[in-house]
């Protein structure tokens, strides 16, 4: 207990080295082979390879620069190290950390009812999807995750698949914007407003809603939501086949992507790539299909999957996940059941606003929910699903407590940009903003 | 860490020689720190081949937890969250670290996927990864003292003066 207490002392016992990435000279031939291949399931023709290219640059000929934090084109604060000889990427070590907020400690800290505000502002762009996530393990450590009312469960699929539509589509804008298509960066955000706009009218923001709750949803969905919805997926179909006519059958658009950023199906499963990544090099893995959550099982979409694991392949699967998930969205429209938006549980669910008038106990009932929040059983559990970058998971150890014991999110985005330096290997340095747009990272959550 | 106020379950199965529960219809399997490479590695033979997670955990002020016969509980445990594509079958190991030895072998040579995620955890936990060809903090600074998520390392508050407020 000595050494914890001081943590400086831990801390002393340690060997912490640079984070950067270092000069070729510091390196013994060993580390440098294992740096560069980072996917170490290479053939011995591609390491004999490798080792050649190493070789044939001696370090007076090489530059390292440094890419980012504050580079537009690295989606936030992401920073990159490139060692270059001339055009070409040697090698490439990414640098995060800039945006660490310490968000797992501070779920240690808050109630499970109040959990969701912080887990959805990790991934930014898809809020809905931390919430979910969040919120499913939550109920299986209650015991609740099977008494979901069917309506709940529903809208929960609605607003994560809208969810992923407005991600998708400000990936294409990104995309496009990285690329130098501008006017697909002005049509895509424009698209994604649309369908937040959507959101602030059911959840009250566009952002961050923290609408998805364990138990079920904050609030039915307003009057008229079905039309809005209905105009949203009606403008779609042809603007999205004007940006197939402006960006998938234009030479330049081709040019700058097939065969950037090659990742293969035994790589990207050895560095536990996951989403459109994955699908990319053709591996058909999505988990809405393969491990069935809410009633996934219960609609009709296909799993789009890639051929060639390059960023055109990534960039079509999204193209086409948008219309994948416009399909479900309108078998949700059809089949959305009447009834509960919540569990009616009296341990998770505050009383309504008009029993407060009239009961004290529902008065009391309704304040303890908010100032302790309700006890979880101990236990441990893993949940996860399938948010538009990959597998989003929540490891939850719960003491029987109000609050987590400790909260862990398994981030898609954290492990996909591992994939970085081995994408950008050979590549042009002209290439590496393809690259990096292609893997769609979302800063906040690699660095949560 | 007192072993003695750790509850016990009922072992369902052995996995390779290791206990397996059953927590929330999740299998979990519990491995000795030393049988930890040679389960992982036979796992992989038997279709795991994705890493999915993994995290570590510091039971420094929850000591009661639930664990099979035979494991003795410590402070630090590594979780690793596995994944086989062919069977769409899940698979959770738990490790126990013990607090005056905290290192691990690595996993990097099989699951080259968890160099980020071993980074990260000596970063929160302080736990060590042997084998790992590059052992630094990842979110944190690299000069920052400590391990943020373990729970003997306080969160942390900035004083507020409140005008006219005692003291």
């Amino acid at each position: 207990m000595t050494a914890t207490q001081n943590p400086k002392v831990i801390a002393a016992g340690t060997s912490e080295g640079g984070q950067e990435l270092r000069s070729r000279s510091e390196l013994s031939a060993k580390e440098l082979f294992r740096e560069v291949g980072s996917v170490l399931r290479m053939s011995e023709t591609d390491a004999a390879a490798l080792a050649e290219m190493q070789a044939e640059a001696p370090e007076d000929q090489t530059m390292i620069i440094n890419m980012g934090p504050q580079h537009p084109s690295t989606h936030g604060v992401l920073r990159l190290m490139l060692e270059l000889q001339g055009e070409t990427v040697l090698r490439c070590k990414p640098i995060i950390g800039y945006l660490h907020t310490g968000m797992e400690k501070t779920g240690e800290s808050l109630t499970y009812m109040q959990g969701g505000t912080n887990v959805t502002r990790m991934d930014y762009l898809s809020p809905l999807n931390n919430e979910l996530v969040f919120s499913m393990a939550v109920e299986k450590l209650l015991g609740i995750d099977q008494d979901i009312p069917e309506r709940a469960v529903w809208m929960r699929m609605l607003l994560s698949e809208l969810n992923r539509m407005s991600s998708h589509l400000l990936f294409l804008a990104t995309n496009g914007m990285d690329l130098g298509a501008i006017s697909m960066m002005l049509y895509g955000w424009r698209e994604r407003e649309e369908v937040l706009r959507f959101f602030q009218k059911v959840t009250g923001l566009r952002m961050n809603h923290n609408f998805i709750r364990p138990g079920g949803v904050a609030a039915d969905l307003p009057a008229g939501w079905r039309d809005d919805v209905l105009e949203i997926l009606e403008n779609l179909p042809s603007r999205l086949e004007e940006y197939d006519i402006l960006m998938t059958g234009q030479p330049i658009w081709r040019e700058r992507l097939q065969g950037v950023g090659i990742i293969t199906a035994r790589e990207a499963i050895a560095l536990g790539a996951t989403g459109p990544i994955l699908r990319s090099t053709g591996v058909p893995w999505d988990l809405r299909r393969d491990t069935p959550y809410l009633r996934y099982d219960e609609v009709d979409f296909d799993v789009v999957v890639g051929e060639h694991g390059d960023a055109y392949d990534r960039y079509a699967i999204r193209f086409n996940e948008i219309r994948e998930s416009m399909k479900i969205v309108y078998q949700i429209l059809d089949r959305m059941p009447s009834g509960d938006y919540r569990i009616q549980n009296k341990k998770v669910t505050p009383p309504p606003r008009a029993r407060i008038d009239e009961s004290m106990e529902a008065l009391i009932h309704h304040f303890k929910i908010f100032t302790e929040g309700f006890k979880v059983p101990e236990g441990e559990v893993y949940v996860a699903i399938e948010s538009p970058r990959g597998e989003i998971g929540c490891y939850i150890v719960s003491d029987g407590s109000p609050t987590p014991y400790r909260m862990h999110m398994r981030a898609p985005s954290f492990v996909n940009v591992q994939a970085l330096p081995h994408m950008m290997r050979g590549g042009l340095v002209a290439d590496a903003v393809a690259v990096i747009s292609s893997i769609d990272p979302v800063l906040g959550e690699v660095d949560r | 860490m007192s072993e003695s106020t750790a509850h016990e379950t009922t072992v369902q199965e052995l996995v390779h020689g290791c206990p397996s529960v059953e927590s929330f219809g999740q299998k979990v399997v519990f491995v000795d720190r030393d049988k930890y490479v040679s389960v992982v590695k036979a796992l992989v033979t038997d279709g795991f081949e994705v890493c999915v997670d993994l995290t570590g955990v510091d039971y420094l002020t929850h000591s009661g937890r639930t664990l099979p016969a035979g494991i003795t509980a410590e402070r630090f445990e590594v979780v690793v969250n596995l994944l086989s594509l062919e069977q769409r079958e899940r698979l959770r190991l738990r490790v126990q670290v013990p607090e005056s030895d905290p290192v691990l072998p690595s996993l990097f040579d099989f699951h080259p996927g968890t160099e980020a995620h071993e980074r990260e955890t000596f970063d929160m936990f302080g736990i060590t990864f042997e084998g790992h060809p590059d052992m630094t903090r990842i979110l944190m600074p690299e000069d920052w003292d400590g391990h943020p998520l373990r729970k003997d390392y306080s969160i942390g508050a900035i004083p507020v003066q409140f005008k006219g407020a005692h003291s």
